[in-house]
C-alpha cells in the first residue's frame, strides 16, 4: 500500500503537531532552563521541517500519481486474505491466550495458517500438534517462561 | 592484553556449553540465510529471546556465529535460485547465478564460503587491534564528545547510501521520538505514555526487533506474488578446486573489499549489505576486466563476499567502545549487553575484559567454522531449498510469539510485535528505510542524556559544545556528514552552469 508522499508528509505534520501539542503540558524543573520537554520539542520541531519538505518535494514533482496506491497483492483475494489471517492470528492470541492458554491458541494459529497458505490437508493437525508441544518443552520447560495454560490448566505437566 | 585474561577468555569459550551454542547457532545461522526472505537481522531477532536466559558469553557467541553464517549461506540460494538469500549477498546474486548457468556454481560458492571467512577474518583482526586503543581514547571523553559521537553516528546513518536522505531522517526522528516514550528520561517525567502503564518503562527493545525485522519479513513473504523459483542445479561438486589460484590472483581486491567493509561496518547505520554493494561497485571500477562484470565473473565475488563478513566485526568496534552500533544487528546486541550488564562503553575493557577478548575468540572461531560447516550447507544446500516454506513460516510466527512473551512474561510483547511489525511493513513500502528508527531508538536515550548533562553542566552554554578540543573535531565531522549534500548539490549545479 503505497501512500502518496504528500499524505505521509500531512499524517507525519499532524504527528508532530500533537507530541508539540503534548508536551506543551509538561513540567519545568525548577532552577534549570532544560525540562522533560526540550529534547522531543526538539524532534517534533525537526520532523515538522521535514515533513513540509516532503509535502514540498512532492507537490514539485511533475509525475502525479494518487493519494493512495493498492500494491498488486491487495488486489489479490488470494493475498489479501493471508495478509488479514496472519495479522488475524496474532490478534487472535493477544486477546485469546489467557483464556485459552498457548497451546490452544498455538494449534489454533497453526491449523489456520497451515491451511491458508496450502499445506497438504493430511499434514496440518500433525505438524499444528507437534510444534506448539516442542515450543512449549523447550521455553516452559527449558527456558522456565510461564507461558499460559488458559483452560488447560487442570491438565498441568 | 595480558596472558591470564587471555587464558580467562579461552576458558570461557572453550567451555562445553558455549562450544554446543556456538555449533547449534552456526547451523541455525547457515539454515537461516540459506532460505530466501530469512535474514542475518532476522535470525539475531529470533536468537535474541533464547540468548536471553544465557550467560552473556554465550549469549554474544549465539548472535556472532550465527550472523557470520547467515551472511556467508545468504551466497547460496543466491547462486542456486537467483534470489539472495540475505540483502548482503543481493549485490553479486546476478553475478554468481550466471556463473551457475556456466557450469561454475562450485567456483562461485567456494568463492563465497573461503573469502566470506577470510573478510570475516580480517575484519576480526581490525577489531582486536583498533578497539582496545579506541577505548583508550574514550576513557576521556565526557558528555560534550559522547554526544558528538553520537549525532555523528545518527548522522552517518541517514546520509551515507540512502536513496532518499529525507525520508531517512524522518524515520531516525521518529525513532528517536519511541525513544522519548517513558519515564526513562533525565527529569523522570512520564512522557507520551498515553495512560498505559506498559509504558512506563519505554517501549522495549526486543519485542520492537522482533516485530521490525520478523513480522514484517513475514508478511512480506505473505504478500510476495512471485512465482517460485526453480533450482539451476542438483548436484555440487568439490566447491575448494581453484581457490588457491583465486587467493593469488585477487590477493589485493580481497584486501581491498575486506578493508571497505571493515570501515562500512564501523559507520553506523551501514552493514553488511551496504559494504557488498560498494565493494562490488569499486571492484568493477579497479578491476582489469571490468567489461567481464555481469557475466559470470568471480572477482567481484571473491572482494564483496570479502566485504559482506568484514563488516559484521567491523560494526562490533563501536558497538562495544562506545555502545554505538554500527548495523542493526549490533543494534540487538546492544541490547544484550545491556540485558547481561555488559554495558557496553570503554569500561567495559577495564571491568570485564575477559569476556571482551572471548567475544574475539568467538569471532575467528566462528569464521574459522565456517569453512567445513559451510561446505555441508552447500552440499545439502538442494533439500534445504526444497523445505515447505508454508510450514516454516507459520512456525516461525509462533517464535515469534513466544519470543516476545518471554521478555516480560506478558502478552504486551505480542501487542508490540503487531504493530512494529505492520509499521516497518507500510514504512518500507512506502520506501522509507527502517534501520534509521532502530538506531534512533536505541541511542535516543544516550543522546537525550549527554545533551542535558552538557547543558546543565555548562549552565545552558551550547557553545562549550565545540570549544573542547576533541568535541570540536567530532563536531567538525558531523558537520561535514550534514553538508556534504549541500556540497555536492552546489558543485553540480556549478558545473551544469554554462560557462
Amino acid at each position: 500500500m503505497k501512500f502518496n508522499d504528500a499524505l505521509s508528509g500531512f499524517l507525519l505534520l499532524l504527528l508532530a503537531l500533537a507530541v508539540l501539542f503534548n508536551i506543551s503540558s509538561f513540567p519545568t524543573i525548577p532552577g534549570q532552563n532544560i525540562g522533560p520537554a526540550a529534547f522531543p520539542g526538539l524532534l517534533a520541531w525537526l520532523l515538522l521541517l521535514c515533513s513540509v519538505l516532503l509535502i514540498v518535494r512532492s507537490f514539485r514533482t511533475s509525475v502525479r500519481s494518487p493519494l493512495i496506491e493498492l500494491g498488486a497483492w491487495i488486489r489479490s483475494p488470494y493475498h489479501l486474505r493471508n495478509f488479514a489471517i496472519t495479522t488475524g492470528c496474532l490478534l487472535f492470541y493477544i486477546l485469546a491466550s489467557d483464556f485459552l492458554g498457548f497451546l490452544i491458541c498455538a494449534f489454533a494459529i497453526l491449523c489456520t495458517m497451515f491451511w491458508a497458505l496450502q499445506v497438504r490437508s493430511r499434514l496440518i493437525v500433525p505438524i499444528a500438534l507437534m510444534v506448539p508441544l516442542l515450543i512449549h518443552t523447550i521455553f516452559y520447560k527449558g527456558l522456565r517462561v510461564p507461558l499460559p495454560w488458559g483452560i488447560l490448566l487442570p491438565l498441568q505437566w | 592484553m595480558t596472558t591470564a585474561v587471555l587464558l580467562q577468555a579461552l576458558g570461557l569459550v572453550l567451555d562445553p556449553y558455549v562450544l554446543l551454542v556456538i555449533f547449534c547457532s552456526a547451523l541455525f545461522g547457515l539454515f537461516v540465510g540459506c532460505i530466501p526472505g530469512l535474514t542475518a537481522t532476522m535470525a539475531t531477532a529470533l536468537l535474541v529471546p533464547i540468548t536471553f536466559f544465557m550467560p552473556p558469553v554465550p549469549a554474544v557467541a549465539a548472535i556472532v556465529t550465527a550472523t557470520a553464517m547467515a551472511i556467508f549461506s545468504g551466497d547460496i540460494p543466491g547462486a542456486l535460485l537467483r534470489i539472495p538469500g540475505t540483502p548482503a549477498s543481493a549485490a553479486y546474486t546476478d553475478e554468481s547465478y550466471r556463473m551457475t548457468l556456466k557450469g561454475q556454481a562450485e567456483l562461485a560458492l567456494g568463492a563465497g564460503l573461503v573469502f566470506s571467512a577470510i573478510g570475516g577474518l580480517f575484519g576480526t583482526i581490525v577489531m582486536i587491534l583498533f578497539s582496545p586503543a579506541l577505548a583508550e581514547i574514550a576513557l576521556k571523553f565526557s558528555s560534550f564528545e559522547y554526544f558528538w559521537l553520537v549525532v555523528l553516528g545518527l548522522a552517518g546513518a541517514v546520509f551515507i547510501g540512502n536513496a532518499s536522505v529525507l525520508k531517512a531522517c524522518i524515520s531516525l526522528l521518529l525513532g528517536l521520538l519511541i525513544a522519548c516514550i517513558g519515564l526513562e528520561n533525565p527529569a523522570a517525567h512520564p512522557r507520551f505514555t498515553m495512560g498505559l502503564p506498559q509504558l512506563m518503562s519505554g517501549v522495549e527493545l526486543i519485542p520492537m526487533m522482533v516485530g521490525m525485522f520478523a513480522i514484517s519479513e513475514l508478511l512480506r513473504y505473505i504478500t510476495n506474488m512471485d512465482p517460485p523459483a526453480v533450482i539451476a542445479v542438483n548436484k555440487i561438486g568439490n566447491i575448494f578446486s581453484g581457490m588457491w589460484d583465486l587467493l593469488r590472483k585477487y590477493r589485493w581486491p580481497l584486501v581491498r573489499g575486506s578493508a571497505l567493509g571493515t570501515i562500512i561496518g564501523i559507520q553506523p547505520g551501514s552493514g553488511a549489505d551496504m559494504a557488498s554493494w560498494m565493494s562490488y561497485a569499486m571492484s568493477k571500477k579497479f578491476s582489469k576486466e571490468p567489461e567481464k562484470f555481469g557475466t559470470g565473473h568471480v572477482e567481484g565475488i571473491v572482494e564483496s563476499g570479502a566485504a559482506n563478513n568484514s563488516s559484521l566485526a567491523g560494526a562490533w568496534i563501536p558497538a562495544i567502545v562506545f555502545g554505538i552500533p554500527g548495523d542493526s544487528i549490533t543494534a540487538i546486541a546492544i541490547g544484550v549487553l545491556y540485558l547481561k550488564n555488559m554495558n557496553p562503553g570503554p569500561m567495559i575493557f577495564v571491568n570485564n575484559p575477559e569476556n571482551i577478548y572471548a567475544i574475539f575468540l568467538v569471532f575467528i572461531l566462528a569464521n574459522i567454522i565456517m569453512i567445513p560447516l559451510g561446505w555441508l550447507t552447500v552440499k545439502i544446500a538442494t533439500k534445504i531449498l526444497k523445505v515447505a516454506r508454508n510450514i516454516l513460516m507459520p512456525t516461525i510466527l509462533l517464535f515469534c510469539i513466544v519470543g516476545s512473551f518471554a521478555i516480560n512474561n506478558s502478552v504486551w510483547g505480542v501487542v508490540l510485535i503487531l504493530f512494529f511489525g505492520l509499521a516497518a511493513f507500510v514504512f518500507e513500502e512506502n520506501g522509507f528505510p527502517v534501520a534509521p528508527a532502530i538506531l534512533g531508538v536505541v541511542l535516543g536515550t544516550m543522546m537525550e542524556e549527554n545533551f542535558v548533562t552538557s547543558m546543565i553542566k555548562s549552565d545552558g552554554d551550547p557553545w562549550v559544545f565545540f570549544t573542547r578540543p576533541i568535541a570540536m573535531w567530532l563536531a567538525l565531522a558531523t558537520f561535514v556528514i550534514l553538508l556534504w549534500p549541500v556540497f555536492t548539490w552546489a558543485v553540480n549545479k556549478l558545473r551544469g552552469q554554462p560557462a
